[in-house]
């Protein structure tokens, strides 16, 4: 089934929004929505769709059009965008490509010119995929306490250390990375581009319960050499941009659970129109309607609360402790959309191919990937002075 | 390389509207999109312009109510400038005033082609680029899969029922394609954002030299008697798997020669 955003009129939309919508809709529909269950099946999305994805300019918000970006930042169009990618079902899909959006931004603030034109600008066409590899084995969410280091040697940097869970491992030309440069604890931290193809650094694969069609990998850095023009900023300096960068994809996150709350809806809403038990519609049975509106109040609420805080981040604002919250809130209501879509397609739900099968298995990264639920509420707390 | 591509805007088919009771048209004071049929005109003149190495491609368009959505789409595609045509006393046109229209919209534009639709997706006159093509004393090759220019005229291939003509043609011509034949770009962020600054350059009616009697429901020689709904599909023929079922369905075949 094709899931469509029903698109209620809201205030904060103009005609640029709705055109990009539109061409958004129209590619995920031709090029994504009828093969997520194949790439699901060979673990990776085809390099192809980056180009085509970057013919179009998808990658684009947030970068500077001299490297190929769109030359703004729009995070109501971003939220377009998110969406409309959604309504394929796959989260997977979706993470593979946006890991542009994780990985480049900090080269996009922080970075040389040169190193902008070498990593963003093929990144933007589709040609190179960029990721960001913060996360270690040794832990995820204590970001401060990372233990990768790069020690400067000459003009470069000597890279040792490992990193997991890195979104498009297997195949980046580009990591942007957190290592240490300093002492323990969030001062000694800074952030360095690494490509993929330098000597020393090794991949595997890491097979995973949900985001298939997403390459995801463990690295390993044995001595790796990089250039000391690839450091970003200044060093030591690397702990706020990890954290700033974070609202971006928290923010999507958010966004994309909420679209994907809506696919669960869209299909259990299909379902119970049409299959028929005891005589009765589903839909007509007291209890399925009832599962049906509260998935519906859920999303709309929460689809009212980003859309607003995408209308603020353009004004300037920069509400962390609401992303934090809308994150949870997105996850919350996510996590209720499929368990209740599965319910209501009872059997049928539990097929490998079914869409609603697919996102129940990939809720569980959204609430734990860019931040988990625990970390967002502490992070909130401590934000609104608790 | 100048090639001019006449679009329509239509309502949304995923959204159709409904007939007017009275005229037996189509309402159209939904929002327009760009019908899709047209996309791949516009498709083949952005690429014949690419392959020509210069020139542009100009977009002419007759909606109502400045409807100007469809050609943003067109012009988010690439297309340089459009001509809008768009006046209530247009409303009601037939097909010959259409082609009346368009074509005088595009007579000074100094075309080395001009390209259309087959049909279009929502009236399906299917005759509009013939009657352009008429109007202008213009050379006219129908149902086009492919368009090659060679020098001062173009190389058609004709879709036909068996396959497909060779045609080879003077310029300026008119050409009608055929829905399909290539893909579409996208148009793309930039695009969209580049749209925005292209010109549309709107018209009525008396500006292109028509009065009110020449053209709308007054000027129509052509009347929508009646409309009725397509028949209902038949429910097929269900036959139960006995082991013998291919024979009754090679039997079923053979008498609809087909096989
Ligand atoms: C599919 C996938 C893709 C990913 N992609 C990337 C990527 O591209 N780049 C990248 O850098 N990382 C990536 N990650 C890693 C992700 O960001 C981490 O998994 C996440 O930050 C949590 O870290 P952790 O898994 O090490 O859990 P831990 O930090 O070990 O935490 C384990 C659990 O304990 C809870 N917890 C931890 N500390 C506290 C506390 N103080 N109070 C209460 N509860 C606490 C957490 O909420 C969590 O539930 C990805 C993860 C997945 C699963």
């Amino acid at each position: 089934m094709i899931c469509v955003m029903t698109q209620p009129s809201s205030p904060f939309y103009n005609d640029d929004h709705e055109s990009y919508r539109q061409v958004v809709r129209q590619f995920t529909a031709k090029e994504i929505t009828p093969n997520v269950h194949e790439w699901d099946l060979a673990g990776e999305v085809p390099r192809d769709l980056y180009r085509k994805a970057g013919d179009i300019g998808l990658f684009g918000d947030g970068f500077e059009a001299e490297y190929g970006g769109h030359g703004q930042r729009d995070a109501l169009m971003r939220l377009v965008l998110m969406e409309e990618l959604c309504m394929s079902g796959s989260g997977g899909v979706v993470a593979a490509l946006f890991s542009n959006y994780i990985g480049l931004p900090p080269i996009q603030k922080f970075g040389s010119s040169d190193i902008k034109a070498e990593v963003i600008a093929p990144c933007q066409t589709g040609e190179k995929i960029g990721a960001l590899a913060i996360t270690e084995p040794s832990g995820g969410s204590d970001v401060a306490r990372i233990k990768t280091t790069a020690r400067k040697d000459g003009g470069d940097y000597v890279i040792n250390g490992s990193k997991t869970f890195i979104t498009s491992g297997m195949r980046a030309d580009y990591f942007t990375a957190a290592v240490r440069t300093g002492p323990d604890g969030p001062a000694g931290i800074s952030m360095i581009v690494i490509p993929g193809d330098a000597p020393g650094v090794a991949r595997t694969k890491l097979d995973k319960m949900g985001w298939l069609a997403s390459d995801t990998a463990t690295l390993y850095f044995d001595d790796v050499r990089v250039p000391e023009r690839y450091l970003l900023g200044e060093e030591n300096a690397g702990f706020s941009m990890i954290v700033n960068n974070f609202n971006a994809e928290r923010m999507d996150l958010a966004v994309q659970s909420v679209a994907f709350s809506r696919v669960c809806y869209n299909e259990a809403l299909a379902w119970a129109r049409e299959r028929e038990t005891f005589g009765r519609r589903l839909a007509d049975h007291q209890v399925i309607r009832h599962k049906l509106v509260e998935m519906d109040r859920a999303i709309n609420a929460h689809q009212a609360w980003l859309e607003l805080l995408s209308w603020r981040l353009n004004q300037g604002d920069d509400p962390v402790a609401e992303i934090a919250e809308a994150k949870v809130g997105a996850t919350v209501t996510y996590e209720l959309c499929a368990r209740e879509a599965a319910q209501i397609l009872g059997g049928a739900s539990y097929l490998r191919g079914d869409t609603v099968e697919r996102l129940y298995r990939e809720v569980r990264v959204q609430a734990i990937g860019g931040g988990s639920e625990e970390i967002m509420r502490d992070l909130a707390s401590r934000q609104l002075g608790i | 390389m100048k090639v001019v591509v006449c679009v329509k805007q239509i309502p949304d088919p995923a959204d159709p509207g409904a007939l007017d009771p009275e005229t037996r048209t189509l309402k159209r004071d939904v929002k327009l999109i760009l019908d899709e049929s047209d996309s791949y005109g516009v498709e083949m003149a952005l690429q014949l312009v690419d392959a020509a190495g210069e020139g542009e491609v100009i977009l002419v368009s007759m909606a109502p109510n400045g409807e100007r959505s469809g050609l943003a789409t067109a012009l988010a595609m690439g297309a340089a400038s459009a001509i809008l045509i768009s006046d209530p006393e247009l409303v009601g046109s037939d097909a010959l005033t259409t082609a009346k229209l368009l074509a005088t919209a595009v007579k000074d534009q100094g075309a080395d082609l001009i390209i259309a639709g087959s049909e279009s997706s929502d009236g399906y006159t299917g005759v509009v680029p013939e009657q352009i093509a008429g109007v202008l004393d213009l050379p006219s090759v129908t149902a086009a899969k492919s368009i090659e220019v060679d020098g001062s005229s173009i190389k058609v291939q004709r879709q036909t029922d068996g396959g497909y003509d060779d045609v080879t043609c003077p310029l300026p011509a008119v050409v009608s394609v055929t829905a399909g034949v290539v893909e579409p770009r996208y148009p793309s962020f930039k695009g969209i954002m580049a749209a925005k600054n292209k010109p549309v350059e709107e018209k009525s009616a008396a500006d292109l030299g028509f009065d009110a009697s020449q053209v709308g429901w007054a000027g129509a020689g052509q009347e929508i008697i009646e409309v009725t709904d397509a028949p209902k599909r038949q429910a097929g023929e269900v036959i139960e798997d006995d082991g013998e079922a291919f024979t009754k369905i090679v039997a079923y075949l053979e008498n609809m020669k087909v096989i």
